[in-house]
């Protein structure tokens, strides 16, 4: 397995917000976590990203056998961790270009490699930003400085698609897109589908799903999964809303 | 104008070769008359520059040192300051980069500094590092040829004696102020640049090529004039931590525009800003001043100041000329125990005249840093512009930014704009990048450097390169 997260429980600021979480995440799988607002999806995420925010206060997280909890930010996204974030922040005066390079070197850089050679960064880069329909001045702008909600959640797949993560994360990823926009994003999250590589996908809605079906759906009430599914799960809360899910639970 | 560089360069030889009483060459610590006079004989200076000196002193004498300034330091004992010590000979300088501190060496690599100037920074022997005398005799000849004349000042007070006694002191007079007038009195070192009628000087001008042999000096004098359509780029200072065992520095620098000409001025600036505890490091109380003194003329300051434990200077701009322009660019970072209060003044005089100002400042660690800025539209200045924009960044919260703007404005044609922000260094851009896998400090450097960008993007290009890496270095541990 690639991901286990055992009974971890959260606090943040003095409230708990996952109580006992537990998931396993394989290679090569889509994993969905679906539930209602404020159930502690994207905590889970940003946990594992290394947001300091949070506060483990019982429970682990393994990664390929590592502790999570015991590295630091920048090294869990070294591993292969990559959160893509729901409101990416903006960077003034830092070049989107430069920012991706400098992620990309670090990358090399632990796997005791040498620095991208600019040519093959810029046929790299030119090759992933068609696929992400974005135009090349892009790549010049400062970082998510001036985006739209769309041109910033394409700029964060970007990211994904040249930095080739074990585990990509994505927080809502579909919030704030039109459908033509939503299509294109999750046209990029296909294309990170494969067998050494795991996704996790939070999301409020179904829609997106229908464009990325997941191998596992599950359902976050209340700080813990309190159901687990195949795709056909999310089609089912779509028709059903989670009431049904919290009724169940509550049982 | 070769030969006589030549027999500059043959004179030092000889003198260097004939002093072997260090002790007469150096002053005992102390400040009156005939020390000035040491001076101005040492200097082998004329009558006249004598007299100006002394006039200065006298001035001096009668000025107490400014304390509006947002800086805390002890009073300075001036009559414990030696004011004249020779440059060191090449014997007592290091022979080899192996005889020098390795942690400065650690510095030079971390900033790139090509080897052969890491020696000349680190004041081993000229000689023993490379052919310092081929290299600027490429250089002057083909300044010589454009015209230009660039050289020490005491060799243009010896050789050009009408040009500087035109200009010295015509911008900024002996009394200017107390730091002025100290200066005014007892400087011993610094550039003079002409470049006449017509011409653009082929090539950026550098204190590095200039003070090639010589230690840097504690009081400084440059004094740079740009005929009618002429043009110069003089870049001053090095990223590089320079040795220095003076800790006063009150340099005093004149720049003159005639009709048409543009000169720009750059600066970085990282003399040592003492230990942790702020003991040690330089105070740099400076005073730079332009004047845009034909119509159309322009003057550009852009800085980068890093170092000093105590910065006092305000670079500015006197626009006399109708439709002149006044430019001032400047990044200052501190941290430690640095402070800093800088900024700098627009003076609208001329009809059009326009002028900006773009400052953003860097705090870290306990460090204080203020921004100080004047802009005066006088009565005659009709249509004049000024846009200002003032930025602070924080990082870490023990740290201050101050802004203290001025606006006198004497004329209702006039259109001044101004705008500041005070932000501290985001937990979430620091985050965002992190999760990407850059370091914590490399993602600093990445934005901090963004927010200077306005002001790299002025700087020549290797300076640019150079001061971004100087960023990295200055700010390394702030964080965490």
């Amino acid at each position: 397995m690639m991901l286990e997260v055992k009974d971890l429980h959260v606090t943040v600021e003095g409230n708990e917000i996952l109580k006992g979480l537990t998931l396993t995440i394989n290679a090569g799988e889509i994993h969905a976590i679906m539930g209602p607002n404020g159930a502690g999806k994207s905590t889970l995420s940003a946990v594992i990203a290394g947001n300091e925010g949070y506060e483990v206060t019982a429970g682990s997280i393994t990664f390929e056998g590592q502790d999570v909890l015991d590295m630091e930010v920048e090294e869990r996204a070294l591993a292969g961790m990559l959160l893509g974030f729901q409101y990416p922040v903006e960077i003034p005066g830092v070049k989107n270009i430069y920012l991706l390079k400098a992620a990309l070197n670090a990358q090399r850089a632990a796997r005791g490699e040498a620095e991208i050679p600019a040519p093959e960064f810029m046929k790299l880069i030119k090759q992933k930003i068609a696929e992400m329909k974005m135009d090349p001045s892009f790549l010049q702008r400062s970082v998510n400085e001036g985006f739209s909600g769309g041109e910033k959640k394409r700029n964060e797949i970007l990211q994904m698609l040249v930095l080739q993560p074990k585990l990509a994360m994505l927080d809502e990823i579909d919030s704030g897109l039109d459908i033509d926009a939503m299509k294109v994003v999750a046209d990029g999250v296909n294309s990170l589908r494969a067998e050494d590589r795991a996704i996790l996908l939070v999301t409020h809605y179904q829609r997106l799903l229908d464009y990325i079906v997941p191998d596992r759906v599950h359902v976050l009430v209340d700080g813990r999964i309190a159901k687990s599914g195949d795709a056909e799960l999310a089609r089912e809360l779509e028709s059903r809303g989670y009431d049904w899910v919290l009724e169940e639970t509550a049982a | 104008m070769a030969t006589q560089e030549m027999e500059q360069l043959v004179r030092r030889d000889y003198k260097e070769g004939f002093v072997t009483d260090i002790e007469s060459d150096t002053v005992p610590p102390g400040l009156d008359e005939s020390v000035i006079a040491f001076i101005s004989n040492k200097k082998g200076e004329p009558e006249w520059m004598l007299e100006w000196r002394l006039k200065a002193y006298q001035q001096w004498l009668k000025m107490t040192p400014p304390s509006w300034a947002h800086l805390d330091y002890p009073p300075i004992d001036y009559q414990a300051i030696s004011y004249y010590s020779a440059p060191k000979r090449d014997e007592d300088r290091p022979q080899s980069l192996d005889e020098v501190d390795p942690k400065l060496l650690e510095t030079y690599e971390k900033l790139g500094i090509p080897l052969h100037e890491r020696a000349a920074l680190a004041g081993v022997a000229v000689d023993a590092v490379f052919d310092s005398v081929s290299v600027t005799t490429t250089f002057k000849e083909k300044l010589h040829e454009a015209g230009v004349i660039f050289c020490a000042i005491s060799e243009a007070i010896r050789d050009y004696p009408e040009l500087v006694k035109q200009y010295l002191g015509s911008v900024v007079p002996q009394g200017d102020n107390y730091f002025a007038a100290l200066n005014s009195a007892v400087f011993t070192d610094g550039s003079f640049v002409f470049v006449p009628e017509g011409v653009t000087c082929p090539m950026e001008l550098s204190t590095y090529f200039r003070i090639n042999a010589a230690n840097t000096g504690q009081f400084e004098r440059t004094l740079i004039i740009c005929e009618s359509r002429a043009q110069v780029s003089y870049l001053e200072g090095c990223t590089a931590p320079m040795r220095d065992e003076n800790q006063l520095h009150a340099a005093v620098v004149e720049l003159v525009a005639l009709e048409d000409a543009y000169i720009k001025y750059s600066t970085v600036q990282n003399w040592y800003p003492g230990d942790e505890n702020g003991k040690g490091g330089i105070y740099n109380f400076v005073t730079k001043r332009g004047d845009c003194r034909g119509d159309r003329s322009r003057i550009s300051w852009t800085q980068v100041e890093t170092g000093s434990a105590i910065t006092w200077k305000y670079p500015s701009c006197v626009l006399r000329g109708r439709n002149s322009i006044g430019e001032f660019y400047s990044v200052a970072v501190t941290n430690g125990r640095q402070q800093a209060d800088t900024g700098t003044k627009m003076i609208h005089i001329g009809e059009g005249t326009r002028s900006s100002i773009i400052s953003k400042g860097i705090s870290a660690g306990r460090s204080n840093q203020s921004y100080r800025g004047l802009v005066k539209i006088g009565p005659r200045a009709k249509g004049a512009r000024n846009f200002t924009q003032c930025d602070s960044l924080l990082i870490g919260d023990q740290c201050g930014a101050h802004t203290f703007p001025y606006q006198e404005i004497g004329n209702s044609t006039a259109t001044v704009e101004h705008e500041a922000t005070t932000s501290k260094i985001g937990e979430d851009q620091l985050f965002y990048c992190k999760s990407r896998g850059i370091s914590e400090e490399d993602a600093v450097s990445m934005i901090v450097n963004g927010f200077c960008k306005d002001v790299f993007q002025e700087l020549p290009m290797e300076f640019a390169v150079e001061a971004e890496a100087l960023l990295s270095v200055t700010l390394e541990g702030s964080v965490g």
